[in-house]
């Protein structure tokens, strides 16, 4: 039994001052007042938030097949130390999750680690590799949350039309990289100026766009679901936002390293800077954080990549794209909070209730019965971002250095506390 | 502000350029002067790391380096035959290991030389990076330029062709706009890197626009591969009937403008062998010989402390 006092609750309907009863693993009880129940362990922070663990839409694994870059077990801890209790895996491991026993043994890998779930995707098609359609029933079944090939876009609108078409009919959507593949090909950086001057081969801004707008067109034409993944531009946001006031089943998720930093971040060759899409101009981020603002965007995601130095101690066109962003997630979303562009709750909304939601699991809401997996947190306690010092094993973060607010304070997973 | 490395044009200042310039002149006499060794540089290592194949730019550091009494030794790496990213860093532990005092990079990736700066101990001077840098290059051509012209400010300056993958180009507008002269890049639009124009230079995609009253024609090396592949030009017919530098282009330009090219050449292509040619006008063969000099203005500066 746990008591978490002189918190202050999020919920659904806002901020409130109160009490948190945890008994046998799920939230027995909340409100202003809960007495002095008998045995049980009491927490009384100082001006802390008391939220339902995060739950984190999108992210990459290294395990299987990229261990030297990440574990499970350190992804676990990387995911505790953030909040987080609550990821949706992307399917492009090595070997891809096209297999029902494949997506079976990522469920269950991350109850072995007991400190988070792992809600698996699975490949949109066989392999990741763009060619044949996955079987989407089975997979289903076995608790696939939803079909994609990761970061790898789904190229052919032959196949990307059926592939909305015959997931529709599990009722399960498509996940989109938002990519003109042909477009994106051989591009390492945001086309423009700053590609330019450094010799960089750009990838045109438009490539999202375009690939959005055809997505949407057949989402249209097929009746089905899809979802693009870390939207980084304003174009794309006005046709998704265009295609939700029309009704269409569209949705959408971004990623902190989209609203927090711009293309400059790439300055003298970081690597660790280089994401795909890649760090788009300062008009576009600021597009991102109106889109957040306004409700177009669904959800944020960590969009965690692990890297290992060898990935990206290379030239920047061949250096591996992507950034560590489990740790990271909830306070460089809370600086946006600092900076008046989101509430408190609406920031907290994107990161547990709306991306629950839309994986349908029982989580991202502080309610009486459900798991109690917590997030406490202090908004204004300051640490600094260290490369080399995460936790986990994957160091490739992209906020090096940098001073944030908001620091976890403890993370319970079905009432058991894995970090704090 | 010293820096211990050459990467790029980008960083320098109008001061900094103007005193290699100076320096490099002295080396021209020095040169022409018939007593061409120096001791500068005796008892350093100098090394040329090149994974991509150069014979003019090898050639050139390898005498400047010679002139001025330094150990030379030529490295030629094929890019092809290792794994490329981990050989870069290994590279730079074996070189740490010999002691080299001055590395000459050539690499086909842009950043490559800025990454080999920050791990090896010698200063790295960047031969040509990708569709970065070639600073050498621009330096040289500056020279070549203030010798000819008396200044190396208030000229225009036409850069002719491919410019998206040109990394002399690159290296020669930071250089000249920073100078104070007009730039003016002339070719097709699909041979233009985007946002070039907000970057201090003027476009033109005609080069009787561009060419009209330069002071000076840089015509650029126009890579075939980049044509078919890339579907970036239909022809070369078609490239130079546009924008090959012939006589009659040429005319667009100042009576007394100067043909430069950063070699090796297209004729044909790119240019026309009777402009390349033109004793009247083509300075290409001057723009090698004061390749030597601008590269032992380098060494010197970088072997005594920086630039």
């Amino acid at each position: 039994m746990l008591l978490l006092r002189k918190v202050t609750l999020a919920m659904p309907e806002g901020l409130t001052p109160g009490e948190l009863l945890v008994v046998d693993g799920k939230i027995a009880d909340f409100g202003s007042s809960l007495g002095n129940p008998d045995g049980a362990e009491i927490i009384e922070p100082e001006g802390a938030i008391l939220c339902p663990g995060l739950v984190d839409m999108r992210a990459s694994l290294g395990e299987p097949g990229y261990e030297y870059r990440e574990t499970i077990a350190s992804a676990a801890q990387a995911a505790a130390f953030g909040g987080i209790t609550s990821i949706a895996v992307l399917p492009d491991s090595r070997p891809a999750i096209d297999d029902p026993a494949l997506v079976r043994l990522i469920a269950s890998r991350g109850e072995e680690t007991g400190s988070f779930s792992l809600i698996p995707y699975a490949a949109a098609t066989r392999g990741c590799a763009g060619e044949e359609l996955a079987e989407y029933g089975l997979l289903k079944a076995a608790g696939a949350v939803a079909f994609t090939d990761g970061r790898r876009a789904i190229f052919s609108p032959r196949l990307m039309r059926r592939a909305l078409s015959y997931a529709s009919g599990f009722g399960s959507r498509i996940v989109q990289h938002p990519e003109d593949a042909e477009l994106a090909e051989g591009g390492a950086a945001t086309e423009g100026a700053r590609a330019t001057i450094m010799g960089l081969p750009g990838i045109p801004a438009a490539a999202e766009a375009i690939c959005v707008a055809r997505d949407i067109r057949l989402a249209e034409l097929t009746g089905g679901a899809v979802h693009f993944a870390h939207v980084t531009t304003g174009e794309a946001c006005d046709l998704i936002r265009r295609a939700k006031d029309k009704g269409l089943r569209v949705t959408c998720d971004t990623a902190p390293p989209y609203f927090d930093l711009n293309e400059t971040a790439i300055g003298d060759f970081r690597t660790y800077a280089k994401f795909s899409p890649p760090l788009r101009a300062d008009e576009d981020r600021l597009a991102i954080l109106a889109a957040l603002a306004d409700g177009t965007i669904d959800a944020i995601a960590s969009d965690h990549q692990p890297r290992d130095a060898d990935d990206k101690r290379l030239p920047f066109a061949e250096a591996s794209a992507g950034g560590a962003g489990l740790a990271t997630l909830l306070a460089v979303t809370l600086a946006q909070v600092q900076a008046g562009t989101l509430g408190m709750a609406a920031a907290l909304a994107l990161l547990t209730e709306k991306p629950a939601k839309w994986l349908g699991i029982e989580a991202g809401v502080l309610r009486r019965g459900a798991p109690a997996d917590l997030c406490l947190f202090h908004p204004e306690r300051s640490w600094r971002v260290e490369a080399g010092k995460l936790p986990g094993k994957a160091q490739n973060t992209p906020f090096d250095g940098r001073a944030l607010e908001g620091r976890v304070i403890g993370t319970w997973k079905a009432g058991k506390r894995v970090f704090g | 502000m010293t820096n211990r490395h050459l990467l790029g044009i980008q960083g320098f200042s109008p001061p900094a350029i103007l005193q290699l310039l100076d320096l490099a002149e002295n080396y021209v006499l020095l040169n022409r002067s018939g007593k061409t060794q120096r001791d500068t540089l005796r008892g350093r290592t100098m090394i040329n790391l090149f994974f991509e194949d150069s014979t003019r730019t090898r050639t050139s550091f390898e005498l400047a380096g010679k002139r001025l009494g330094a150990d030379v030794i030529n490295m030629s790496v094929s890019t092809s035959s290792v794994s490329k990213g981990e050989t870069l860093l290994d590279t730079a532990a074996t070189l740490n290991a010999m002691n080299c005092d001055l590395l000459v990079v050539r690499h086909n990736q842009s950043g490559a030389p800025a990454l080999l700066a920050q791990k090896v101990e010698a200063s790295v001077i960047n031969a040509g990076d990708g569709t970065h840098e070639h600073p050498t290059q621009a330096l040289l051509d500056a020279l070549t330029i203030r010798r000819n012209k008396g200044r190396i400010e208030g000229l225009t300056i036409a850069i002719c062709g491919d410019i998206a993958h040109s990394r002399v180009a690159r290296s020669n507008f930071l250089l000249l706009t920073m100078m104070g002269n007009q730039v003016r890049l002339v070719g097709p639009p699909t041979l233009m890197p985007a946002g070039i124009e907000t970057l201090g230079v003027s476009v033109h995609h005609d080069m009787r626009e561009g060419l009209a009253g330069a002071d000076i024609v840089m015509a650029l090396r126009l890579q075939k591969e980049r044509m078919t592949k890339g579907g970036l030009i239909p022809s070369s017919r078609e490239f130079f009937a546009f924008y090959g530098l012939n006589a009659e282009k040429l005319a667009y330009a100042k009576p007394d403008a100067l043909v430069m090219h950063p070699g090796p050449m297209n004729r044909g292509v790119e240019i026309d062998s009777a402009v390349a040619d033109d004793p009247a006008r083509s300075v290409i063969r001057e723009q090698v010989e004061m390749g030597v000099a601008v590269r032992m203005a380098v060494l010197d500066s970088l072997a005594r402390g920086g630039l």
